[in-house]
């Protein structure tokens, strides 16, 4: 039922979570952010990062939630992979688990600048599953 | 694209009239072939960059647009503040003042192409790319606050290039108005260990050589000749830069409400010019020029030494530093009158004519170099501005090929090491930390270049100098 998707942008890249409840759906989210950089299978969760945010709605939050993960990335020189998500209103509150940026068995592609408002949605489909989703500038 | 909205003004000029909260009219410069490819998004975001308060002639995109937020990323855009223009995060994009820097050598292609292979992992080994990589200048607030303030002339003043390198440089090399205050913490952090790093997607340091001249007169001005290798640089303001885009992004969404903009996309969040935000942004993204500006001054350093190494004897002369997302304050002549304008251009390159008092006296009388990066297994193309882009687009052009597929159809497409092996046959060696980052920036992902750079040409909005053919790519 919980998935990640990237979907089509000229530019960047269109990250997609889809899950069986909104907070799903941000972890799957996550999880497709680190898909623009390697394959998440090659991310080992060996140092756990706690990460708090909070916004006015459940679109601006997943915003703040995927930049508060690039911030994290960037700062850290980390990749992550595996995450659990906390949604109480307007509040987020989760852990994500990586590991220190390792070029060779990474690979890594291309590096996130910021998560932005295009294509941004948060909302069932008619399948009752909950899509979470934007685009990346890379 | 669907062209029914349009009049075609000339070859390579389209506009749509203004209608329904349009302020402006809309104008797309391309030939039919470029224009007919453009996402039909490129439309619509020009029509709603039209709706924004004060804006002044018309909302612009050049022959390279494609789908950006908010802005089409080849988006150009004046507003005035006394009609309560706007200062747009979106009009400018996440990498501020990304950019590009075109050196001389005064080595011809043929000394290049006998010391190739050590040169390009002598490059690779020097300069700092990639996801995860470190710079070499680490800096604490004292001196991030001061490299915020003087941009490439605080690199300079540190031992990185020389006084001569400014000259080449727009603004001489530093932004006025940067506010270090204004600039987050986030931000700073994320720019500490990342000075004189090339950054990955389509970043590159490039070495090039210069294959054809098609203007003698100003090839000469600039000091360039058929045969000889350039070396150019494409970069930006790395970690700070796109975290003040993430910043202000976000502030000037919620503050447009507040402020009673009636945003047509929420993307184009944006705040009066002469508002507590909008004045906040604009130090901030002076900021971050100078920090886009003094990254491309310490690389221009690490190159020199890179070098050093393989052809002691060769000196590195700056040709010219461009810069493509900006907002910048400038003078424009609009029906008959100067006006004093704050001139959005995402994905798009400065280019002033011949004559213009800004530009560096020795590049007077030819105008302002233009520099065009194509792909690693194309051109790039060096141009210069003219009088008549003054009256068409603010004086602006674009700024490379564009992509015409999606990262994701790239990788489908392409196999990083059959991209790099395929260079390779033809002569071009490319180095990379990752065969997927080079997959997804394969030249076949992008549009033909030398078509954005003869419709630019055409379209009087900047003239053909040179082109220039890949020898060397060093990727991130």
């Amino acid at each position: 039922m919980n998935y990640w998707a990237h979907f089509s942008h000229e530019a960047d890249v269109g990250i997609r979570g889809i899950g069986a409840s909104p907070r799903e759906a941000f972890e799957q989210a996550a999880v497709a952010l680190a898909a623009i950089v390697t394959d998440p299978r090659r991310i080992r969760p060996l140092e756990e990062v706690p990460i708090t945010c909070s916004a006015p709605d459940h679109e601006l939050l997943l915003v703040d939630w995927l930049n508060a993960l690039i911030y994290e990335m960037a700062t850290r020189k980390m990749l992550f992979a595996r995450f659990e998500v906390c949604l109480t209103g307007g509040c987020l509150k989760a852990k994500a688990w990586g590991e220190k940026v390792d070029v060779v068995r990474h690979e890594p592609a291309v590096e996130p600048k910021g998560a932005c408002y295009t294509e941004l949605r948060v909302k069932q489909d008619t399948t009752g599953a909950w899509i979470a989703q934007c685009v990346v500038d890379v | 694209m669907d062209l029914h909205r349009f009049d075609r003004l000339s070859e390579t000029e389209w506009r749509v009239d203004a209608f329904d909260g349009m302020r402006v009219p809309g104008v797309i410069f391309a030939t039919e072939e470029l224009i007919r490819q453009m996402d039909q998004k490129v439309f619509d975001q020009l029509i709603n960059v039209a709706c924004l308060p004060g804006i002044v002639q018309g909302s612009y995109a050049m022959p390279d647009a494609h789908w950006g937020y908010g802005f089409p990323i080849g988006g150009v855009a004046a507003f005035d503040p006394d009609l309560g223009g706007v200062v747009s995060a979106g009009g400018v994009g996440f990498d501020i003042s990304c950019g590009v820097r075109s050196l001389r050598t005064g080595l011809r292609a043929e000394d290049v192409q006998a010391m190739k292979t050590r040169l390009a992992n002598v490059l690779f080994r020097r300069i700092p790319a990639g996801v995860g990589s470190t710079g070499r200048v680490h800096l604490d607030t004292y001196d991030l606050d001061a490299m915020l303030c003087g941009g490439a002339q605080w690199a300079v003043e540190r031992g990185y290039g020389v006084k001569q390198d400014l000259e080449r440089i727009e603004e001489r090399g530093c932004m006025k108005g940067a506010k270090p205050m204004v600039v987050s913490d986030h931000a700073k952090n994320r720019q500490r260990d990342e000075m004189g790093t090339l950054g990955s997607g389509n970043h590159y340091l490039e070495v090039q050589s210069v294959v054809k001249v098609f203007d003698a007169e100003a090839a000469s001005v600039l000091g360039i000749q058929e045969g000889e290798v350039v070396i150019s640089i494409h970069c930006g303001s790395r970690g700070l830069g796109h975290q003040i885009g993430t910043d202000f992004l976000k502030d000037m969404a919620i503050a447009a409400v507040d402020s009673g903009i009636d945003l047509p996309d929420r993307e184009l969040a944006c705040a009066p010019i002469h508002s507590e935000i909008g004045e906040r942004y604009l130090g901030a993204m002076r900021g971050a020029i100078n920090c886009a500006l003094a990254n491309r001054q310490i690389l221009t350093h690490l190159l020199r030494q890179a070098m050093e190494e393989v052809f002691p004897n060769a000196e590195l002369t700056l040709i010219y530093d461009v810069s493509h997302n900006t907002c910048k304050v400038e003078e424009h002549g609009v029906d008959g009158r100067s006006m004093r304008l704050y001139v959005h251009r995402k994905g798009a390159t400065r280019a002033f004519g011949p004559g213009h008092p800004d530009l560096p006296e020795a590049l007077r009388t030819i105008g302002q170099p233009v520099l065009i990066g194509g792909t690693m297994g194309t051109a790039s193309y060096i141009l210069v501005g003219t009088k008549e882009s003054e009256q068409h687009s603010f004086s602006s052009s674009c700024h490379g090929a564009g992509r015409q597929m999606s990262r994701h159809q790239a990788l489908k497409n392409w196999q990083g090491r059959q991209v790099v092996d395929d260079l390779g046959k033809r002569g071009i060696l490319v180095r990379s930390p990752s065969y997927r980052g080079v997959a997804e920036e394969a030249p076949g992902a992008y549009k033909d270049v030398s078509a954005v750079v003869e419709a630019a040409d055409r379209a009087g909005l900047s003239r053909k100098v040179a082109r220039l053919e890949p020898v060397i790519t060093i990727k991130g």
